[in-house]
């Protein structure tokens, strides 16, 4: 896999620092499984949440915390097995999709030739992720808003004037980029985007001028 | 004996008792790490708005952590340091149920990545835990006060940005340049 568009370090480090909602967690790890060269950068991004963690001034532990955790040593279990995904969404998404496949998806038509799925996420979660499939020459609907958002490529290819993006390739945009991605791939292009809910105000009369939005 | 030696050495001597709690089920090696990681974990997690009883069972659980995830440590993923802070993350999203743990454990999988190179990628290496707080120091405020509120107190850039009135955009590219800034700190101190 050749990637060439790669995750932003402002969200390496929140990733790093646990604080990235759950859709856009889900949709980072789908990355970092993938790519290796983000893989060492967080591991970096982790060395600062490691370093700060040393910077601490420590808080005085109790007795009987230390001598509860020294005598419980003995019935330890081992950590768990690896989990290895029957499916050809990366680790992340086949995990929380049951190992289902790609082309298993159940879609749900938008508009001609715009697809989507919600991938479903725990209640209350104050983000979305959602399987968007577009046929050639399409573009991607627009869903406007201020949030944080992340798209990953997982099948065909789209250009806007970021770049052309492909299989695994992570569109980490700043909000006020505006883009406008054709896909340009004879095949549908699949991708997985990740967004903020509390952004998606917008209120009744934008849903009314962009009909085909549901997303 | 230079200042920066002393974290060298101490790094070293971390990874020396986890080698040593992995290899032989070491209990006073590990209790040596308890004694200087247990404080910390524990400010941390209050610093993150745990109260002190719970801040407790997170070192626990941590700690416990440590004991038996102790052969899976190795020195080409980061400092002792910085793979406690990683267990200490995970337990807590757990705690929270607001993101998946899994997410991280699962990568955890993946090979090893390549931190050895190059004198000018310090940040992950195990011998320069104590100079990322000198070289935050060093860093203009709001920058650093960025870092630290992601870092240590958990709050997410949409919410930053909201707090400070600032646009999304300024908090990412603030965190952007202090985080560049940090690594070439931490650059030129090795």
């Amino acid at each position: 896999m050749n990637i060439s568009h790669h995750l932003d370090d402002a969200t390496l480090l929140a990733f790093a620092a646990g604080t990235v909602g759950e859709a856009h967690g889900i949709l980072v790890a789908s990355h970092l499984a993938m790519c290796p060269t983000c893989r060492n950068a967080l591991r970096k991004a982790e060395g600062l949440g490691g370093g700060i963690l040393e910077s601490q001034a420590g808080q005085a532990v109790s007795d009987v915390c230390r001598a509860a955790t020294l005598a419980s040593l003995d019935a330890v279990i081992a950590p768990k097995e690896t989990y290895k995904p029957k499916s050809d969404l990366p680790l992340a998404l086949a995990r929380i999709m049951g190992d289902v496949n790609l082309a298993d998806i159940h879609w749900h038509k938008r508009a001609p030739g715009v697809s989507v799925f919600d991938v479903p996420l725990s209640k209350g979660s104050k983000t979305k992720l959602k399987l968007v499939k577009l046929g050639k020459g399409r573009t991607m609907p627009e869903h406007g808003h201020g949030g944080e958002e992340l798209t990953l490529i997982l099948k065909g290819s789209y250009h806007d004037k970021m770049g052309r993006f492909s299989p695994g390739d992570v569109a980490d945009l700043d909000a006020e980029i505006e883009h406008q991605p054709i896909v340009d791939s004879d095949e549908d292009c699949i991708c997985v985007i990740a967004f903020e809910t509390r952004a998606i105000y917008k209120t009744i009369l934008a849903k009314l001028v962009q009909p085909f939005v549901g997303i | 004996m230079t200042e920066t030696s002393v974290p060298n050495a101490r790094g070293d001597q971390f990874v020396d008792f986890l080698t040593r709690v992995a290899a032989s089920k070491d209990r006073a090696a590990f209790a040596s790490l308890f004694d200087h990681f247990a404080p910390r974990v524990k400010s941390f997690m209050m610093r993150k708005g745990s109260n002190p009883e719970q801040a407790e069972d997170l070192v626990q659980e941590t700690m416990i952590a440590v004991w038996s995830k102790a052969a899976m440590f190795s020195t080409e993923k980061g400092s002792v340091s910085t793979w406690i802070f990683t267990i200490a993350r995970n337990l807590r999203i757990d705690k929270l149920r607001r993101e998946r743990s899994q997410l991280y454990t699962d990568l955890e999988d993946f090979d090893a990545p390549d931190l050895s190179t190059g004198a000018e990628e310090a940040l992950g290496r195990s011998q320069e835990d104590n100079q990322v707080s000198l070289a935050l120091a060093q860093i203009p405020a709001e920058q650093r006060d960025l870092l630290i509120l992601s870092f240590v107190e958990d709050v997410p850039q949409s919410e930053i940005a909201l707090r400070l009135g600032i646009p999304l955009g300024t908090v990412k590219s603030r965190m952007r340049l202090g985080y560049q800034r940090l690594r070439k700190l931490l650059e030129t101190m090795n």
